[in-house]
């Protein structure tokens, strides 16, 4: 292979993954009969959130801190990307009986 | 009010226990009494909608219409499934009849006095079904998929309980 080839493969491929976060993951939370699980997990900045609403119940994901408030209608899946770090504890608005924390890094 | 409020819990937990003291409940009245208390809580909360001044009491009322719809859809599903006829009995009358008094009561009502009222009830009203259904309903049920039904209702209603006590609190 010639050399300045290479430097193009390297280049586009620095470039890539710059594009996309390196860590960037899907954290996967099922809400199922009114609970949540996992009740812990750790994330970071800019990982997607895949909640998973397997109830006939609409539920929410409400940050107590006002981070974020996702709807899940019933039998849906809703997506969300981490924005902020911190220690959240969130809950469901129609069900507050329905809580768990999200450790998320930075 | 709360005095009215709580002769009528006491009432209902009276014609409960009577009505509980007569012997074991069979699935088929347990799936009644269940479904029952959903139709008096979709009651309350259609005439809520059309009556609550306040936006938090309206959207709780929306709430609990397609909560309890929705639960009461999986419970007949279930009875079809199970070839179970759900069977009237003194606790779904007594339950039946607290309620319309109290759905006459609040119909008096209008403005803020309304919303606190309603709400009030809604705190109450799933208290006492929770309660019912801790210590009665799931305790005697013998079919294994109705027991789970009711323990998931039993979740729901604590949580409406919950939100319930929220919006309540938002009002004073």
């Amino acid at each position: 292979m010639q050399p300045g080839r290479l430097r193009l493969i390297v280049a586009a491929l620095a470039f890539s993954t710059m594009a996309v976060p390196a860590h960037a993951a899907t954290i996967t939370i099922v809400m199922e009969n009114l609970v949540i699980s996992p009740a812990e997990v750790s994330a970071k900045v800019g990982d997607t959130l895949e909640l998973v609403n397997k109830d006939v119940l609409a539920h929410t994901a409400t940050a107590t801190n006002g981070d974020f408030d996702v709807t899940m209608p019933p039998k849906k899946t809703v997506t969300y990307v981490l924005k902020k770090a911190g220690t959240v504890d969130y809950y469901c608005r129609f069900h507050p009986n329905m809580k768990a924390t999200l450790k998320i890094e930075p | 009010m709360f005095v009215r409020l709580g002769a009528a819990i006491a009432a209902m937990t009276l014609l409960s226990g009577a009505a509980f003291a007569q012997g074991k409940l069979t699935d088929p009245q347990i799936a009644h009494i269940a479904y029952t208390a959903g139709v008096i809580d979709i009651t309350a909360a259609k005439q809520a909608q059309s009556k609550a001044s306040n936006k938090e009491v309206r959207a709780f009322a929306d709430d609990m219409v397609r909560d309890h719809e929705a639960v009461n859809k999986q419970a007949l599903d279930l009875v079809k499934k199970l070839n179970v006829t759900p069977e009237d009995n003194d606790t779904s009358k007594a339950l039946s009849k607290a309620a319309a008094d109290k759905l006459a009561e609040l119909g008096k009502l209008s403005g803020a006095a309304y919303d606190k009222a309603y709400v009030a009830n809604e705190v109450a009203f799933h208290k006492t079904v929770d309660g019912a259904l801790e210590k009665q309903l799931i305790p005697s049920a013998s079919n294994a998929e109705l027991k789970s039904l009711l323990q998931t209702g039993l979740k729901i209603f604590q949580g409406h309980e919950q939100h319930a006590e929220h919006v309540a609190a938002g009002l004073k």
